[in-house]
């Protein structure tokens, strides 16, 4: 089967911390980063378990700050 | 890897100065994109409102205008008459259009002036702090609605989509919403129509995008998501009251 693989890239700086791209995720990989400040003073957004991205792109769909970029893959 | 998704060609590097979780950077977002797609940044014309997207100007990357409050689509009709060869849009938010604004949208309607609105319908008045606006639903909180909207007092939530489809000079008529990722498709889908529209000359285009205002609701902007579809969804229903092909 043809698995897909995906990768995002975050703009930190230019995120607003509003969490709605946590909430579209299919593989639930995306997190407020606690640990981090951005330039705005909020959480921004990341994702750890890169590997598990499929690249479907819902995160940047319906982000508002336009700060997500996707790539996408498609193994045979 | 292939880049599936980058910010587009159509807005500038400008970062929105939107409240957190607010539905206008996605709605500016699908306006650049479709501009971009269509080869028409070039030759496009952006009207800005009054409202929270009073500074769209400094947004979209084609050329802008601001027009005073309400009046965008007369301004729009103004530079399309005598630039009828550019793309001339408005953006425009329910304070501005359905409010002090209603005679300019439907009379440009009336005239089929060939210019396309985005409508962004949040049900409240956003910049200046929350007050009730013609849109806002029956019960619903605002500013000047503490006790929620009484019907008997404020009438009922005005249906902007509705009252401009019994206009025979509306060619393009479509409601979409913004509250998750398939109808973000599917309003990007419908701003591309109403921009085609335009181009094949076929008279006035608006798409009303429902949209949500996280701040003044006093919701979380997931919560805003979830308030929208389960209260603005019923009385607003999402679906094309007008195509260019019935009207011809």
């Amino acid at each position: 089967m043809a698995k897909a693989k995906g990768k995002v890239h975050f703009k930190e700086d230019l995120c607003k911390g509003c969490e709605l791209c946590t909430t579209v995720c299919p593989v639930n990989i995306i997190e407020m980063d606690k640990k981090k400040i951005n330039i705005k003073g909020y959480h921004p957004a990341t994702v750890k378990e890169m590997d598990k991205c499929i690249g479907c792109a819902n995160c940047a769909t319906i982000c508002p700050d336009v700060v997500i970029s996707v790539e996408r893959e498609i193994e045979k | 890897m292939a880049v599936v998704f980058k910010r587009t060609e159509g807005l500038t590097e400008t970062p929105f100065h939107y409240c957190p979780g607010c539905t206008h950077g996605i709605i500016h977002r699908l306006v650049g994109e479709v501009l971009e797609e269509l080869g028409v940044l070039g030759k496009a014309v952006g009207v800005a409102p009054v409202g929270c997207s009073v500074l769209a100007y400094d947004y979209f990357n084609c050329d802008m205008h601001e027009a005073a409050h309400g009046r965008a689509p007369a301004v729009a009709t103004g530079i399309k008459r005598v630039l009828p060869e550019n793309v001339v849009f408005t953006y425009q938010g329910d304070g501005d259009l359905a409010s002090i604004g209603t005679a300019e949208i439907v009379h440009a309607a009336h005239r089929s002036e060939n210019i396309t609105t985005i409508f962004v319908n949040n049900a409240i008045y956003g910049m200046t702090g929350g007050q009730m606006a013609p849109t806002t639903l029956v019960g619903q909180k605002a500013t000047t609605s503490p006790y929620g909207r009484d019907p008997k007092h404020a009438g009922m939530p005005l249906k902007v989509s509705e009252m401009l489809a019994t206009i025979p000079g509306a060619s393009y008529v479509e409601r979409v919403s913004v509250h998750n990722p398939a109808n973000i498709r599917k309003a990007k889908k419908a701003i591309k129509k109403a921009f085609e529209c335009q181009l094949s000359g076929k008279g006035f285009s608006i798409v009303e995008v429902l949209s949500t205002c996280p701040t003044n609701w006093g919701l979380t902007p997931t919560e805003s998501l979830k308030w929208l579809e389960e209260n603005m969804l019923p009385y607003y229903p999402l679906g094309n009251f007008r195509s260019p092909e019935e009207v011809e």
